[in-house]
């Protein structure tokens, strides 16, 4: 946060409406989305209660999990949910085709998938790290598609810690970085009372709106967390009544029971769900940014490899990186990081102005060109260095020689030569080089004109020097664990804890379970 | 002022509370105490034992806290697992982690039985106990009672397990059914844990006037990964227990609190036969609001009279965020702050942020072509 979006937060808060704190859209929004929201039972550790998921917006299909602590129901929900995610990513992901046919690279689109905060990105993580491992034969065998759906959850919930990536967006996020509103950014996780601020309903303001969103009866929570009276008062009782229809071997009965369920679980989705593409037109309706193609050919990109990998036989992602495989993550991540926020800054005059702020950017007028002119400090070619100055009355922490770009010429380097004050004003004097043509006449327009208004930043989109280089995983020095156990996939998947070298095998759930087995049953 | 007749203090309090019985502390509202130690609103409701769920409903502003009858049945099924045959797994968890002995695991159960006992009774059984006993012979005691004073009333508090090393010190155990996944749980909990561990170990010392014969690092036990398994893992709570110190200290302090209202301030709901809270709610939120709060929007996750006070502060940049406030260079006022970047002449210590909001509030009219 800095002080323009403090103060838009202020304003907003005055002026009962969100205001915007981004003038494009930073974000990839896909034609069809697949939205998923998710709702798990309380107190496990990753127990699908129900989702709600598709691609079009009139066709919701609800998935709801009668007994949440049943292993097997759990693990069907993971199947009945592969249906829906691997079908999306299927769709996307072209028949590989004859070997010798030329593949297009990268897939033309991927999928996108939309949730509405971080808990449901974590949820899916975990649930993705629970069935990523799972064996499909044997005796704990789980539907075939459980561990491919564990696989692309995986990889999603992980792509969202890369800043550039947009496969998986949590709506709450997405909408907070384009608006800020009249509360704090705690309130701001709640996805209704943040659109309540953001799309008003009529005659209400924003504060109202989000205050009426915050009531669980009215706007049920957007998950993955259920409201606590909720499961007191509707779902302990549906639960019991499922159980007790499941007993009394009543298939009638039992029926009526599901479809309560169903019903209570849809009524607790469903405003959701709305939410949810109410959310996407608003972010549709902002004007994309310049890089946000770039950055979406960069997931393309990563998507298509993640195919392969799976094609090609691939086997799930390790429990933990490797010494050599996080250090090189984390590297990643943080170049990532920093081309991402000078992007942002290049597409959007709004973040370019936080940098004019603290002064690592400045924008003035330009009231001096000298288009044509020519410098020749070898003596033995002429070299096209036009020289302009810009006025301006923002504070200027540059000073000659640095050398700045300009978002409207990007491939431009303009080298201060001269700064002096003049009445309480910064003259600015920069040498211009490259993209200009290759004459020794600038090429129209390549060149900021007498009297445009320019802004010059330190900033640069391109990514600086090389990136670091790692080791060989075989090469890891002691200090760091030494070269990593080699991974050894058992069969079709390998089993948790086989990269440690544990035999899973060796360890029954059973052994550890509590009598009421039903009651407290192991994912493992 | 500590000289003062406590009794002053104590009848005080009572007037405050009304007819309502007091509100326990428990380690809970202790290390709840800790996230926001500068509000005096809070200090008093809780010193007095005023039931602020009960205050927070009757004004019309009932508490967003609720706990879904799921978790704290997986919270009891897990630890009654843990600790299913005298703790079978839990011991052997804890030779692994810290060294128990293996030749002479006892296990004492200072649970409640049933009700009959007084926290009196259980708490002189628990203080009995640990003060004599001794390592070789004593292991694990479970659910302890023990007390700390806080704002001039007793607290009862009841860890999970203590265990005793041969080494002759106390570990304080946690037993929490939050899934540790790959080595990690989920932060805010771990952190909430960690607090209310300190409260434990803060007491225990207390209790045995002794501060070295507590292990400063606490023992939390939590289910591996998406399994039942038990897994233990240690934290230091040094940090945490300097923080409650700090807070206990200014909560001892409690009547330079009270000195600063009126004699007859009180939060008494006039409760009706039936025990239904007859005082008009207008004249309920008056009394409360002669003291001062200190909203910040961490108080939605800790304190029952959130919404009240949230309301409260909506017209300061703090309820926006400390983040927010600090930005806006301090200011207090949100319409303050917005005055002073349409240019409204500043006092001389709001010069400077009035500088940097001028200059924000040119620059986003520049680029967005909009007027702050």
């Amino acid at each position: 946060m800095t002080m323009l979006t403090a103060l838009a937060r202020a304003k907003a808060a005055a002026a009962g409406r969100a205001q915007p704190v981004k003038m494009v859209r930073h974000v990839h929004l896909a034609e069809r989305p697949l939205v998923l929201v998710i709702a798990q039972l309380a107190g496990e550790a990753c127990a699908p209660l129900a989702a709600i998921a598709g691609d079009d917006r009139d066709k919701p299909r609800l998935l709801v999990v009668y007994e949440p602590r049943n292993r097997t129901q759990r693990f069907q929900f993971a199947a009945d949910l592969a249906e829906i995610v691997l079908g999306a990513i299927d769709g996307y992901a072209p028949d590989p085709g004859p070997a010798d046919q030329v593949k297009p690279e990268p897939c033309p689109d991927a999928p996108q998938i939309l949730v509405p905060n971080l808990p449901t990105v974590t949820f899916l993580r975990h649930l993705g790290r629970s069935t990523r491992f799972r064996r499909v034969t044997g005796e704990y065998a789980v539907p075939e598609a459980v561990p491919a759906l564990g696989h692309w959850l995986s990889y999603y919930a992980e792509r969202t810690e890369v800043p550039r990536s947009a496969l998986m967006l949590p709506m709450t996020a997405a909408l907070a970085d384009h608006w800020v509103t009249g509360q704090s950014a705690t309130e701001d996780a709640n996805l209704g009372a943040l659109l309540g601020w953001i799309d008003l309903p009529p005659g209400m303001t924003g504060r109202d709106a989000a205050r009426a969103a915050e009531d669980p009866v009215r706007c049920p929570p957007a998950g993955p967390a259920t409201d606590p009276a909720f499961d007191k008062d509707v779902l302990a009782p549906g639960l019991e009544a499922v159980r007790a229809a499941a007993a009394s071997g009543d298939g009638l009965r039992l029926a009526r029971a599901h479809t309560a369920m169903d019903d209570a679980l849809r009524a607790q989705l469903e405003p959701t769900w709305a939410l949810m593409w109410r959310a996407a037109d608003l972010l549709r309706a902002v004007p994309a940014a310049d890089h946000v193609e770039r950055r979406w050919t960069d997931d393309r990109r990563s998507f298509t490899s993640q195919v392969e990998w799976l094609r090609g036989g691939g086997g799930p992602q390790p429990r933990r990186d490797s010494a050599v495989a996080a250090a090189r993550r984390l590297a990643r991540l943080e170049r990532d990081q920093q081309r991402y926020a000078a992007e942002r800054a290049y597409d959007d005059p709004l973040v370019m102005a936080e940098y004019r702020m603290t002064g690592e950017a400045f924008g003035g007028t330009v009231i001096a060109v000298d288009p044509e002119r020519v410098v020749n400090p070898t003596g033995k070619r002429l070299l096209l260095r036009p020289e302009i100055t810009v006025e301006t009355d923002e504070p200027v922490l540059f000073a000659p020689g640095d050398v700045l770009r300009s978002p409207a010429r990007p491939k431009q380097k303009a080298k201060i030569t001269d700064v002096k004050a003049r009445a309480g004003r910064t003259l600015v004097t920069v040498e211009l080089e490259g993209a200009m043509g290759r004459k020794l006449t600038p090429e129209p327009g390549s060149v900021p004109a007498l009297d445009e208004e320019v802004t010059y930043t330190s900033l640069t989109i391109e990514l600086q020097g090389q990136p670091p280089r790692f080791p060989a995983a075989a090469d890891t020095p002691w200090t760091h664990g030494g070269p990593p156990p080699a991974y050894v996939p058992a069969g079709e998947d390998a089993p948790e804890g086989q990269e440690h070298g544990l035999a899973l095998d060796q360890f029954t759930p059973e052994a550890y379970l509590p009598s009421d087995a039903d009651a407290d049953e192991d994912w493992s | 002022m500590r000289g003062k007749d406590t009794g002053w203090v104590e009848a005080r309090l009572d007037r405050l509370r009304g007819r309502a019985l007091p509100v326990s502390h428990n380690a809970r509202t202790i290390s709840a105490l800790a996230a926001n130690p500068g509000c005096p609103r809070r200090a008093l409701l809780d010193a007095s034992g005023t039931d602020k769920q009960k205050i927070a409903a009757h004004t019309g502003f009932p508490a967003p806290f609720g706990q879904s009858p799921f978790a704290i049945a997986r919270g009891n099924a897990f630890e009654a697992m843990v600790k299913d045959n005298s703790a079978d797994l839990l011991l052997a968890l804890l030779r692994e982690h810290i060294g128990l002995p293996i030749p002479s695991a006892h296990y004492h159960d200072l649970n409640d039985v049933g009700g009959r006992e007084t926290v009196q009774v259980r708490h002189f059984r628990t203080r009995q106990l640990l003060s004599a006993a001794d390592p070789a012979t004593h292991t694990m005691f479970d659910h302890p009672l023990l007390r700390l004073k806080v704002g001039g009333r007793h607290a009862y508090l009841e860890p999970d397990l203590l265990a005793l090393h041969h080494d002759g010190r106390f570990y304080v155990v946690e037993v929490k059914s939050f899934a540790v996944i790959d080595g990690q749980a989920d932060p805010a909990k771990v952190a909430a844990a960690a607090i209310q561990s300190a409260v434990y170990v803060h007491a225990l010392r207390d209790l045995l006037q002794d501060e070295d014969r507590v292990h400063h690092e606490t023992i939390l036990v939590a289910p591996k990964d998406f399994s039942n398994r038990p897994v233990a893992t240690s934290i230091d709570v040094r940090k945490q227990l300097a923080v409650l110190r700090r807070q206990l200290d200014r909560i001892a302090s409690i009547e330079d609190v009270l000195s600063g209202y009126p004699a007859d301030l009180t939060f008494d709901l006039a409760p009706d036969g039936q025990g239904r809270p007859g005082r008009p709610p207008g004249e309920l939120r008056k009394a409360i609001q002669t003291v001062g709060a200190n909203y910040a929007p961490e108080c939605l996750a800790t304190c029952e009279l959130c919404f009240l006070c949230r309301e409260e502060a909506a017209a300061e940049t703090g309820a926006l965020g400390k983040d927010v406030r600090e930005d806006l260079g301090g200011i207090e006022y949100v319409a303050r702050a917005l005055d002073l970047a349409r240019g409204a002449v500043p006092p001389p210590e709001q010069a400077e942020a009035a500088v940097q909001l001028m200059r924000a509030a040119v620059l986003r009219e520049r680029v967005t072509g909009e007027a702050v």
